[in-house]
């Protein structure tokens, strides 16, 4: 493992994903990714009687798939990363309770996913053979927390995304056939002073901007050297405002960059405005159709960058601006 | 000039690509539905007052039954489609009200009905009541000052 450049980690045994899983929400389930996933959800209680019970059983059946299906005896698995958007990550730490698996509790909003497979990665570089990472999100637990009720009847702005009912988890392991996890770029927090928490695409966009052009002045690549660059839930807006972003620097994305919020949802069809967003957008578009991607050998490269929007509904309400985050992984074959 | 070289060139970039609000098919559907509401109110009041109750009885009971449409019809998880549909149509009404102290009672049950029901009721109508009852009682002081001075207001 070695730093290269001014915030990027060049692996030199590059741990492998040894395998993924999703389990996604009923709106999730019309999208245009239905197929890839692991499980849809019929209704969004799950048999709970809170959305927030649901969303724990989501990560906690998620962690369970992907370890079946690895595989893998869980007493081999050595740590976890997870984490969502709940206050105090609610959801992980009580999805998870059982797993008896050393746990690290992660927050990076909707980056959690990527934060969590760039700490596994480097755990495993360290020297453990198998750490799991996941995340997850709920649309009714989250409009409950940031937003209004949800029979309350009001108007979604068009700049507004729809959270993703789902989680997504992988294990990260020292040795197998791949995909690799080459290299990390953990992003900074850049605020460009949005406030408007209906626009959350604007928000983070700089940060994504900041964390793609960082990775490839230190690793030295282009945007060509990637067959896909995918962002983690800018939704319609963020994306348009990353691609002019960078080409203003010269830099031109429009032919292989897309972002999970785009993808994951029909615009048209499922009424969700700026596109999905949340933890489990980019985990579960990543574990679902990525992944198998990658696996198939559609993609050889791509170049992973889940972007996350660091407010409260606090810190909204008393005029704070929204700061944005994004870290990046690079996966090759 | 680049788009993030400033704050302030930066919101203004944002502004220029973010869509705005389709305000032409949101007032005409908050006029239609928002009248609709209260022509049904209309009626109502027209068939009360034709069973022989005075226009005070007969307003008190059109609120009743709004109230209890609304009411209704957020439990039925349909109220919040209207709403989306009309905007302020469907909201300025009193339906629109009732609907804001049911949607929160309902999503808060899980957290009892204590503190979930009971503590969180308000939390979308609270402003409203507050700033409603505040202004209601300095008209009403400004109507006792002036009419103790014998000046006919209404």
């Amino acid at each position: 493992m070695q730093k290269i450049g001014k915030q990027t980690i060049k692996f030199d045994n590059p741990p492998t994903i040894s395998q993924t899983a999703c389990i996604v929400g009923p709106k999730e389930s019309d999208g245009p990714l239905a197929k890839y996933f692991d499980q849809c959800l019929e209704d969004e209680f799950w048999g709970e009687d809170s959305w927030e019970k649901a969303e724990s059983k989501i990560i906690k059946e998620t962690v369970n798939t992907l370890i079946s299906k690895s595989g893998i005896p869980s007493d081999k698995i050595d740590y976890c990363f997870a984490g969502d958007l709940l206050n105090q990550c609610i959801s992980s730490s009580f999805g998870l309770r059982e797993l008896n698996i050393p746990f690290f509790g992660i927050f990076g909003a909707c980056s959690t996913f990527v934060e969590g497979m760039s700490l596994a990665s480097v755990f495993v570089e360290s020297g453990i053979e198998h750490a799991i990472c996941a995340s997850s999100s709920h649309f009714c637990s989250a409009e409950k927390q940031f937003r209004f009720p949800l029979e309350l009847g009001n108007q979604r702005t068009p700049t507004a995304q729809w959270t993703v009912t789902g989680a997504g988890a992988a294990i990260i392991s020292k040795s197998g056939t791949g995909p690799f996890i080459t290299h990390i770029t953990p992003g900074k927090i850049v605020d460009m002073g949005i406030k408007d928490a209906n626009n959350m695409g604007a928000a983070m966009a700089p940060a994504a901007f900041d964390t793609l052009m960082t990775h490839f002045k230190d690793t030295g690549r282009k945007p060509s050297y990637y067959d896909a660059i995918i962002t983690g839930d800018l939704g319609y807006i963020g994306k348009e405002i990353l691609i002019d972003l960078m080409l203003a620097d010269g830099y031109n994305i429009k032919s292989n960059y897309n972002d999970c919020g785009v993808m994951i949802f029909d615009k048209e069809k499922q009424d969700t405005h700026a596109g999905g967003s949340g933890c489990g957008c980019c985990g579960s578009v990543f574990s679902g159709y990525l992944f198998k991607q990658l696996k198939a050998k559609k993609l050889k490269r791509i170049l992973l960058i889940a972007t996350g929007a660091l407010t409260n509904s606090t810190s909204n309400q008393q005029g704070e601006s929204i700061p944005g985050i994004a870290h990046a992984i690079s996966i090759e074959l | 000039m680049k788009p993030l070289d400033t704050k302030k060139g930066y919101q203004d970039y944002v502004d220029k690509k973010s869509p705005n609000s389709p305000i032409l098919k949101n007032c005409f559907n908050a006029f239609w539905v928002g009248g609709l509401i209260c022509s049904i109110g209309q009626v109502i009041l027209f068939i009360c007052k034709q069973r022989g109750l005075d226009t005070q009885t007969s307003g008190t009971i059109v609120s009743i039954i709004l109230i209890g449409i609304s009411a209704f019809l957020t439990g039925l998880n349909i109220f919040n489609r209207i709403g989306k549909l009309a905007g302020a149509g469907s909201l300025i009404p009193i339906t629109g009200f009732a609907n804001s102290i049911v949607a929160p009672a309902m999503e808060y049950k899980s957290e009892g009905y204590v503190m979930g029901v009971g503590g969180k009721m308000f939390t979308v109508a609270g402003p409203v009541l507050v700033f409603g009852i505040s202004a209601s009682i300095i008209v009403g002081l400004v109507y006792l000052i002036f009419n103790s001075q014998s000046i006919t207001l209404v």
